[in-house]
Parts: structure tokens; sequence; C-alpha cells
């Protein structure tokens, strides 16, 4: 009983070790992305709202998979994230005033 | 059984089975997490929100200037800052094995690991070091800079040093943690709770990677 229950968890911690070097991979790459996007010609809004897409998917996998959310209960992200998220959502209300400043701005 | 209590007595693991049981028959965990685990997420929604504040007054700043600085080569800032990417990204992997062989109860490997997460920190941090003193030696102040908007060093010793107290308060933190763990007088959640700590820094650092240095690269 206790070597079947043993070995249970061994195959479990290596399945995991697996999924999070999967994950690692993949934010190491999409950091590489993020820094080919940073030498290609384009505009700064452009540029903002690409590495912004990319770095937003990056936390999503941190925070799923090596904080480990997503194999918590779901009550536990509903609960903290639609607050994070409004609240961020809230701080955008002004970001458009900056493009506004750049165009009434003298050259 | 139901009337476990989910304190956590240093030593004892959060009973799961019994939270699970509690969820709405007058328990106190709805969550099936202890309550330090809980108290780490409220205080990484609150944390995370204060650097959403300081990142998106910079972004406003940096969208609104005409002539932000552009100060950083390819060699050596945007090497180095992808270099502390990918150590920061590592010492996140090192801290999951730590959490897995803290749950196995394997407190010496648990802190091996841990240590390993530390040494990631602490190359973050002198590799970050380096490079202020780079831009310090450039010219670039709180206040003025040789470049462009005086803005420009304002924001980054703002957003990289706040950043870089966390890291350092991270490295203290899994220091004690692994010691403890590992003389048998902290659980295993508490090396978790930890971990929660540690990738949050992690996941700071996400953004202030592509908006700080990024959108700053000097052209060819």
């Amino acid at each position: 009983m206790t070597q079947a229950s043993e070995h249970v968890e061994h195959a479990h911690v290596g399945a995991s070790t697996r999924i999070f070097l999967y994950v690692w991979f993949w934010l190491l790459g999409l950091t590489g992305v993020e820094v080919f996007l940073a030498y290609e010609h384009l505009g700064v809004k452009v540029m903002l709202t690409l590495l912004m897409g990319v770095s937003i998917i990056k936390a999503s996998l941190i925070i799923a998979y090596f904080m480990h959310l997503r194999y918590e209960r779901r009550s536990l992200a509903l609960t903290l994230m639609p607050a994070l998220v409004f609240v961020v959502v809230l701080l955008f209300v002004f970001f458009p005033d900056s493009l506004r400043l750049l165009h009434m701005r003298p050259r | 059984m139901a009337s476990h209590e989910l304190t956590g007595t240093p030593g004892k693991g959060f009973d799961a089975a019994v939270a699970q049981e509690s969820a709405w028959s007058g328990g106190g965990s709805p969550y099936a997490i202890g309550s330090k685990k809980l108290g780490m997420w409220l205080f990484i929604v609150s944390d995370a929100i204060t650097f959403s504040a300081l990142l998106i007054a910079y972004s406003y700043a940096r969208v609104a200037s005409v002539d932000w600085p552009m100060p950083f080569h390819f060699w050596p800032s945007i090497i180095k800052a992808t270099v502390m990417t990918f150590v920061l990204l590592t010492s996140s992997v090192t801290m999951v094995m730590a959490v897995h062989a803290g749950k196995l109860e394997r407190r010496a490997t648990a802190a091996k690991w841990i240590a390993a997460t530390m040494l990631g920190g602490l190359t973050f941090i002198v590799l970050h070091a380096l490079e202020w003193r780079d831009l310090i030696h450039e010219g670039v102040r709180l206040f003025q800079n040789p470049w462009g908007t005086p803005l420009f060093g304002a924001a980054f010793f703002t957003l990289t040093g706040l950043h870089m107290t966390h890291v350092a308060i991270g490295v203290v933190y899994l220091g004690v943690v692994a010691t403890l763990f590992a003389r048998g007088r902290l659980s295993s959640e508490d090396v978790e709770v930890s971990g929660l700590y540690w990738h949050f820094v992690d996941l700071v650092w996400m953004f202030i990677f592509p908006l700080v240095y990024l959108l700053s690269v000097r052209m060819g």
C-alpha cells in the first residue's frame, strides 16, 4: 500500500516537472520574441500594445503554473483576479490623454 | 474529523482534506487553502496594483514625451537585461522544485533548491547594480540626464529600484525559510507561500523588462 502510493507520488512529480520545464521554455521563447520586436521599426503605440500583449501572456503562464492558481479552487482565482483587472482598467482611464498631449505639443 | 483546527501549527502542514469538507458548512476555508497562503495572495494583489500604478504612470509619460531618451545599446544593456530575465525565470523553476521537495517532506533537498533560487536572485541584483553604475556613470540622475526629458531618470530608478528592493527582500525571506524549514521549524506550506512571493517578483520583471528596456533601445 505505501509502496504503491509512493509510486503514484513519484509519477505525479515527474509529470509536473515536465510541465514546468515546458512553461519555462515558453517564457524564454516569448522573451526572445519581445527582444526581436524591440528592433522592428514600429510606432510607440503599436510597440507598447504588442509588448504588453506578450507580457500579459507571460504573466498568465507564471500565475497559472508557477503560482499554481490553475490547480487551486476556481473560487480563489475568481476572488483575486477580477479585482486586480478592474483596478488596472480604471488606472488606464486617463491613458488616452497621453496621446492627446503628444499631439498638442509644439514641434 | 471536521473539528480539526486550521491554524497551522509549525511543522504540521495544512490539512487540505478538512478544508475541502468545510467549504459551505460553517468552516473557515472556502478556498481550501491555509490562511498564510491566502494572506500572501492578498498581499500579492495589492502589490501588483502598486506596480501597475507605477508602470502605467511611466507608460503615460513615455508615450506623451517626444524626447524620451533611448540609451540602451544592444550590448551591454539589452543583452544584460535579457540574461537577467533568464536568471529570474530559471530561479522561478528552481523555486517550483523546492516547493515540490517540500511537499514530499524532503527538507534538505528543498533547502538546496531554495539556495539555488537565492543564487539566481543574487546574480540578478549584481547584474542590475552594474547596470545602475553604468547609467550613473553616463550622467543619468533622478532629475537630469544628458539625452532628453529629465523624467527618464526618475522613472527608471523608481521602477527598477522598487523591483530590486523586492528581489533583495525575497532573497532574505527565502534564506530564513530555507534555514528554518531544514531545521523542521516550518511546514511545507510556508515554503509554498515564500514561493508565491518569489514568482510574483519574477512576474513584475516580465513587465519592467519590455516597458523600461525594450521601449528605449538604441537602434543601429
